[in-house]
């Protein structure tokens, strides 16, 4: 393992959304600090920076995380995914997301990306979800918003109408 | 020409949001991804651990030394380069952007260091040193107005800086000749709708032309912005704001930036170098903004058949520790309307502004009218029950009734349209209200505890900018009158014939860009994806003025006015070319499908986008005096929103909506857990311009009103620390715990606005608290309800106040009662030696340093008082403290006295304990006992974790004292906490 030293900046490489990325990191560099400011991504939204609004989630090596409860090293040589993959690279906005626009599932959208990453996860292990199932899942992310209203019918219409 | 309103294609109807594909991208740039020039420095905030204390004295000799610190700032500085912010009061309440000479809450900013980036400017935060004489603090808002209460501000000479009375109608004889005075008193929370992102400023100081260019995600009233430029001592001119197009969120919180846009603009200006803060949630929780809480005590003058003939409120708002502007708002925005939805005449008020040492309160969702709302509907449904009538029955015995429209309300308020008793009517009957009082009945006859609770309040929307005015005495205001309230849009049509729009609403998330689009869309013929709506602002470049913002749920009664008028403008200016190259006369034209063509033959047409361009390329061809290009900006102020009269009425908003609501509730026997079984919300809003945005401002703000009534508090100490610094302590309904609420719609369009469209982004905020707690009421056949319900209150009305636990080793007590936030313990141990060896121990500066946990010196400075550096942390929180231990009491070998006390920037903590050491079996018995009180950060974030971690602390002391005594190397190198978090298995 290798050492980190404190104030040293270590070059962190990681595959983000498909493609290689590099940047430096202090070992205490938060990952939502390193994509946001170091790589300059904007979908890793940090809303409380204490992991319970889950704001900051993306995918590393397709698990759900914080990234504000992870550390930029610890994502060095991992797979990064972010909500800037899920539409297509034409631009066409991916099922799901239709869906919360069809049905007002976002205002500030500052929650949204978090939210879509968790559902992208989850939704992989349970692609049909009770509307209860769904509720507890995604009492895991704050939105001061919406209400969730607009968020619960998008993700149970965008199942409804999913091939299995 | 065609009637506008024939040609309504998308106004009016659930067009999808035209923002919501870049943000669910996650494309959008919010504050905090603008870009910033080389080599701007980064701030960070030390904030005062103290409600109320003098400040002694602040070194920052050894913050300013470290490697990649630009600049530390104190009050000092913040006192030379700016002045204290202006207030609505004619009071000597000096708030600058930094404390000066005092702290008066927990959180307040103290210093200010400036780094190269984030992390170091934290990490200076913990070498500033400053000295505090903490003074006893004003909390409660009931005891700050004693005579022999602390005083926030000496120069006023007491906490309560304005008492105004009012009376309307004749309410001595309403309640002298009632037949029965029902009387309520209320403690409205502090709570806010804490948006998820924080904060954000970035300010570049321009020497060459003393200009502040600031990014920030300030939402406005812009009448802040004065406020900033004469605290920075600049013209209007030179404090240049803008703001980005997309916020994480406002609910009003975001005005409440601009006591740091000063503090980073004079930071920028020092360093001469751009800025950038960002702030945290716990310093948002803590010190951003809260809903003033509210004492109100009322009544209501009743005759036996439940007619209410007269109010009267005793109403006293906590401001906390300042009065920034535009406080004290909430209790003068709804002054005009404090008769709610009634029709009652005769009307009394007191209003106090009463200061605190708690963390200014602020503009946040409802502003005011949750407050109120709560105690006109308790008192309403309290009559009900003393008359042992139905409650919704008392509500239509006194509404305003059908056919009265414009309606002018006792204290000023003109209500614009509406038919009141048919909205509850349709209501009842859409909302299947009988099967609701079924389900009651089957519940109750079941066991359960099932209520069901009423709630109607009209809404009001637009605020007049003159609603402040009545908080100073007649005389004085008519020196200065004010009212009205401008909005602003521009719509520019480029040479190619592509329309952009501009606007003063600084959107939040609630779909401005959408409705914006549908409005010009439909005046110009066109698509909404024809226009490119951009609401990013910048006063050096828009049109502006101060009721510019997103407040008072003005944008579509004010922003989309203007933004139609300067559609027209467009429209009319082009009708004009057209006419000429049709050879019609303009109001024989229409616009449609991106063609401006002759009525009366649609074939003599022109496109769009040629009309347009000829005022850019051949402006040599235009109708006589017309100005080329095509750029209009419409600007619109009602006339109704007049500055108060000379009986003190005030109009004090444009529209005013209608809501009603009920519910129906259960509570859980066994956990007090309320729990919403269904919820109907009827509204009548005026014209919906937007259905599906219309409904997202319904359930966002109903989810608020579930958090309001439930579960959300800012709860402070008795010694007025702070007790809800993160989202696992200030709780916040997610997903789970917000059903989704059944909406109504009603449409009687408003008289004074030409869209005929009301505000709707607030009604629940005050509907819903209320009917819910009426609902609880019911339940539990109970009056006197304080939110929020908790299961801890709930269950204290169905059992009985919870016993405190008798645990006799450690107990966290974190709750409010008492002595604030204490920390107690006790316990014993053996460690092996002799008494006198422990003693040695304990009385060696250099043994008992390697014994301290996290102990990095320990200086002797008295006789048996010592001083030390220690690092210290508590769940997500870590860090430096000086401490200062004293022992007395002593009898050597065998017992001793501790007291001192910790400070650092993360809090800070005062205590005492016994030490007792007797011989025992392999060593030494050591029992002890303590009692710590903690303030700050510690305090704020920690206290679920504090009973685990005390443990942790001593556990390891002991050990280490044990060790030490026994001449083993003490294993210094772990911190405490890592041991805590090996015993909670988090770390291996
Ligand atoms: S920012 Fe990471 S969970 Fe809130
Ligand atoms: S949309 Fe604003 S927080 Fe969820």
């Amino acid at each position: 393992m290798p050492q980190l030293n404190k104030g040293a900046h270590h070059p962190v490489t990681l595959t983000l959304n498909g493609d290689e990325v590099t940047g430096h990191a202090e070992p205490r560099m938060l990952l939502s600090d390193f994509l946001t400011h170091e790589i300059g991504i904007t979908s890793c939204h940090v809303g409380c920076e204490h992991g319970v609004c889950g704001a900051c989630t993306v995918l590393v090596d397709g698990t759900v995380m914080r990234a504000c409860l992870t550390l930029a090293v610890q994502a060095d040589g991992t797979e990064v995914e972010t909500a800037e993959n899920l539409a297509s690279d034409d631009g066409e906005l991916s099922g799901l997301q239709q869906a919360f626009k069809k049905h007002h599932g976002l205002q500030c959208g500052y929650c949204t990306p978090g939210i879509l990453m968790s559902l992208t996860a989850y939704l992989k292990e349970n692609p049909k979800p009770t509307e209860e199932e769904l509720r507890d899942m995604l009492s895991g992310h704050l939105c001061r918003c919406t209400g969730y209203v607009g968020m619960v019918k998008a993700v149970l219409d965008y199942c409804e109408n999913q091939e299995t | 020409m065609a009637d506008a309103a024939e040609a309504k294609k998308y106004l009016g109807q659930p067009v999808e949001r035209v923002e919501d594909e870049i943000l669910l991208m996650g494309k959008a740039q919010y504050s905090d991804h603008l870009p910033t020039r080389a080599g701007t420095q980064h701030a960070a905030i030390l904030r005062s651990p103290h409600a109320h204390a003098k400040i002694i004295s602040v070194d920052t000799s050894r913050a300013e030394k470290m490697p990649g610190v630009t600049a530390v700032m104190t009050g000092d500085d913040v006192r030379e380069m700016s002045e204290a912010f202006l207030i609505v009061l004619r009071q000597p309440i000096n708030q600058w952007a930094l404390a000066v000479e005092k702290v008066r809450y927990v959180g307040e900013p103290v210093a200010l260091v400036v780094a190269r980036d984030r992390y170091i400017a934290e990490d200076a935060l913990s070498e500033i040193d400053v000295v505090y004489e903490p003074m006893k603090p004003a909390i409660d808002q009931e005891e700050a107005v004693s005579d022999d209460a602390p005083i926030v501000h000496e120069t006023v000479g007491s906490n309560v800086v304005s008492t105004r009375n009012f009376s309307y109608g004749d309410p001595e004889a309403a309640f002298a000749e009632a037949d029965k005075v029902v009387k309520l008193k209320i403690r409205y929370p502090r709570n806010s709708q804490t948006p998820l992102e924080g904060f954000v400023v970035t300010a570049d100081y321009h020497p060459g032309e003393d200009l502040y260019d600031v990014a920030s995600n300030y939402q406005g009233p812009f009448t802040s912005h004065p406020v900033m430029s004469m605290a920075l001592r600049v013209k209007n001119s030179q404090l240049r704001m803008r703001t980005p197009q997309w916020s994480g969120g406002g609910f009003g919180v975001k005005v409440q930036i601009f006591p740091y846009v000063v503090l980073i603009c004079i930071a920028s200006k020092k360093v001469g170098k751009p800025v950038k803060w960002v702030e945290d949630k716990l310093e948002h929780l803590s010190a951003a903004a809260a809903a003033p809480n509210r004492l109100i005590k009322m009544e209501a003058a009743v005759k036996s058949d439940g007619t209410v003939t007269g109010f009267r409120f005793d109403q006293q708002d906590d401001y906390g520790a300042f009065l920034r502007a535009p406080m004290p708002g909430p209790l003068y925005r709804m002054h005009g309307i404090l008769t709610g939805a009634y029709d009652i005449t005769n009307l009394a008020v007191t209003n106090r502004v009463v200061m605190t040492n708690k963390c200014p309160s602020a503009m946040v969702r409802g502003f005011g009218g949750p407050q109120m709302y709560y105690a006109i509907e308790r008192i309403m449904h309290k009559v009900a029950v003393e008359l042992e009538m139905d409650p919704l029955d008392v509500i239509r015995k006194n509404l305003v009734p059908a056919g009265v429209f414009p309606y002018r309300a006792a204290a000023g308020a003109l209500l614009d349209s509406g038919d009141y008793p048919a909205a509850i009517e349709k209501a009842v009957e859409d909302g299947a209200l009988d099967e609701l009082k079924k389900r009651r009945d089957e519940r109750r006859a079941a066991g359960k505890k099932y209520g069901i609770g009423y709630a109607a309040i009209v809404e009001p929307a637009q605020s007049n900018m003159g609603y402040l005015s009545n908080i100073l005495p007649r005389d004085e205001r008519q020196r200065n009158p004010k009212g009205g309230a401008v909005a602003n849009a521009t719509v520019n049509v480029d040479p190619l014939g592509t329309v952009s729009v501009t606007a003063d609403s600084i959107p939040q998330g609630q779909g401005h860009m959408t409705i914006l689009s549908q409005i010009v869309a439909d005046v110009l013929g066109l698509t909404p994806d024809h226009i490119k709506v951009n609401l990013d602002f910048d006063t050096a470049k828009d049109a502006w003025s101060i009721a510019t913002g997103n407040y008072s749920s003005r944008f579509s009664s004010a922003t989309a006015v203007a933004c139609q008028k300067a559609a027209e403008k467009v429209r009319a200016k082009l009708s004009r070319i057209a006419s000429q190259t049709l050879n019609v006369p303009p109001d024989q034209l229409e616009f449609v499908e991106g063609k401006i063509r002759d009525t009366s033959n649609i074939e003599n047409a022109i496109n769009f986008y040629r009309a347009a361009g000829s005022a850019h390329w051949t402006p040599g061809n235009l109708p006589d005096e017309m100005e080329p290009c095509v750029r209009e900006t419409g600007s619109w102020s009602p006339p109704e929103l007049e500055s108060p009269n000379d009986k003190d009425q005030i109009n004090t908003s444009l529209t005013y909506g209608f809501v009603f609501d009920f519910c129906g509730i259960e509570i859980d026997d066994d956990t007090g857990e309320v729990k919403i079984d269904r919820y109907v919300t009827l509204h009548d809003s005026g014209t919906l311009l937007n259905p599906l945005i219309a409904d997202g401002q319904v359930h966002g703000a109903f989810a608020w009103a579930v958090g309001c009534a439930l579960y959300e508090e800012f709860v402070y100490g008795d010694d007025g620390s702070f007790l809800t610094g993160t989202f696992a302590d200030y709780l916040v309904p997610t997903s789970w715990e917000v059903p989704e609420p059944e909406i109504i719609h009603m449409e009687s369009p408003s008289m004074v606005t030409p869209l005929g469209a009301k505000g709707i982004g607030e009604g629940n905020c005050m509907s819903t608290p209320v009917c819910l707690a009426n609902a609880v009421a019911d339940a539990l056949d109970v009056d006197d309800l304080t939110l929020p319900l908790t299961p801890a209150k709930i269950s204290a009305l169905i059992h009985g106040e919870e016993k405190p636990p008798t645990n006799d080793t450690i107990a966290a007590d974190t709750s409010t009662k008492g002595e604030g936030n204490v920390l107690q313990g006790s316990g014993e141990t053996v460690v092996p030696g002799e008494p006198q060896d422990v003693w040695d121990t304990l009385l060696d500066p250099e043994a008992l340093a390697a014994v301290i946990p996290g102990c990095h010196k320990l200086d002797q400075v008295g006789d048996n008082s010592y001083e030390a550096d220690v690092s210290l942390g508590v769940g997500p929180v870590r860090g430096r403290f000086k401490a200062n231990v004293a022992l007395s009491d002593m009898i050597e070998p065998e017992k001793a006295t501790l007291s001192g006390g910790l400070i650092g920037p993360l809090g800070a903590s005062r205590g005492s304990g016994h030490v007792t050491l007797s011989a025992a079996d392999g060593g030494t018995k050591v029992a002890y006992d303590y009692a710590i009180e903690l303030s700050g950060t510690v305090a704020s974030v920690g206290g679920r974790l504090l009973e685990g971690a005390a443990k942790a602390l001593v556990n390891q002391f002991f050990q280490r004292l044990g060790a030490q005594v026994g001449g083993e190397p003490v294993t210094g190198d772990e911190p405490w906490w890592r041991g805590l978090l090996r015993s909670l298995g988090l770390v291996k």
